[in-house]
């Protein structure tokens, strides 16, 4: 891990590369909420209606898994887990962790509208500071980790 | 057994983001198209750390799906969601990332958010 640590900034190869367009990176950070959103709810709703209990035995989850809307499920969130590298090879962790947090709104919106679940005044307070704190983090640098001087922000 | 999944789930879920990330920052910006996508796979099949982080986030995805069979998802989500703090403190100091003031106040509104939504 020391390597890992120490070698972080060096390995960065970005700075000699054209840095994504902010424009581009919003709408990659949106198709990454939405394919994980979509994929959540298929397999939300799969497990509804598979009628297995998942234990930690494997062959349970692979019965599991035969289920058509879970297999949907998983393909999404496989395509959300490659979109999800890209979007790490554009922007730091630390910015792409709470701008895809807005997942979190969209999967509550799906479970009311499509799962019948009850959404309080809680839930919309939680949903408002998500946005508030992701529309402050979208105004950050998305890239900082293969500057000169990281500090400045 | 809660317990044991949770920690699963933070464990796996910090590791293995925190190796994708810098595994995705030394590949350089990758394309969204097709090309892209297969060049990714060919990536997360020669490239170890990438490898790990994949099999963090199965074991992650699988404790989850666990967890919320014999927990409530107002436990699973918070407890869960708490990882992003952990990992942004982390991305500071192991991927060297400027985590300004306004960054640091953007991540605890949105867990503040994820806390209440798990209510």
């Amino acid at each position: 891990m020391e390597s890992f640590s120490s070698s972080a900034i060096h390995a960065v190869p970005c700075g000699s590369e054209r840095a994504a367009p902010r424009l581009r990176i919003f709408a990659l950070v949106f198709g990454v909420i939405c394919l994980n959103a979509l994929g959540n709810l298929s397999l939300a709703w799969g497990m509804k209606h598979v009628g297995e209990s998942v234990s930690l035995n494997p062959l349970s989850f692979l019965r599991v898994m035969l289920d058509p809307a879970v297999a949907t499920g998983i393909l999404l969130l496989i395509l959300w887990l490659l979109s999800r590298m890209t979007l790490l090879s554009w922007a730091d962790l630390s910015f792409v962790l709470p701008m895809t947090s807005l997942g979190y709104v969209l999967a509550a919106v799906f479970g009311k509208v499509f799962l019948n679940e009850t959404v309080t005044g809680a839930h919309w307070v939680g949903t408002g500071l998500i946005f508030l704190g992701t529309t402050i983090v979208g105004t950050t640098d998305s890239r900082t980790s293969d500057r000169a001087n990281p500090e400045q922000q | 057994m809660k317990w044991l999944l949770l920690s699963i789930i933070v464990f796996a879920t910090v590791f293995g983001d925190l190796l994708q990330s810098y595994e995705m920052k030394r590949s350089g910006e990758q394309a969204v198209d097709v090309r892209g996508l297969a060049r990714l796979l060919k990536m997360i099949a020669s490239r170890r750390y990438l490898l790990l982080s994949i099999v963090c986030m199965t074991f992650s995805f699988f404790a989850f799906m666990a967890l919320v069979q014999i927990a409530p998802l107002s436990f699973a989500v918070p407890a869960s969601a708490a990882t992003f703090v952990l990992e942004t403190v982390l991305a500071k100091f192991l991927l060297r990332e400027s985590v300004g003031r306004r960054r640091a106040a953007g991540t605890l509104l949105v867990l503040g958010g994820v806390l209440l939504l798990a209510r």
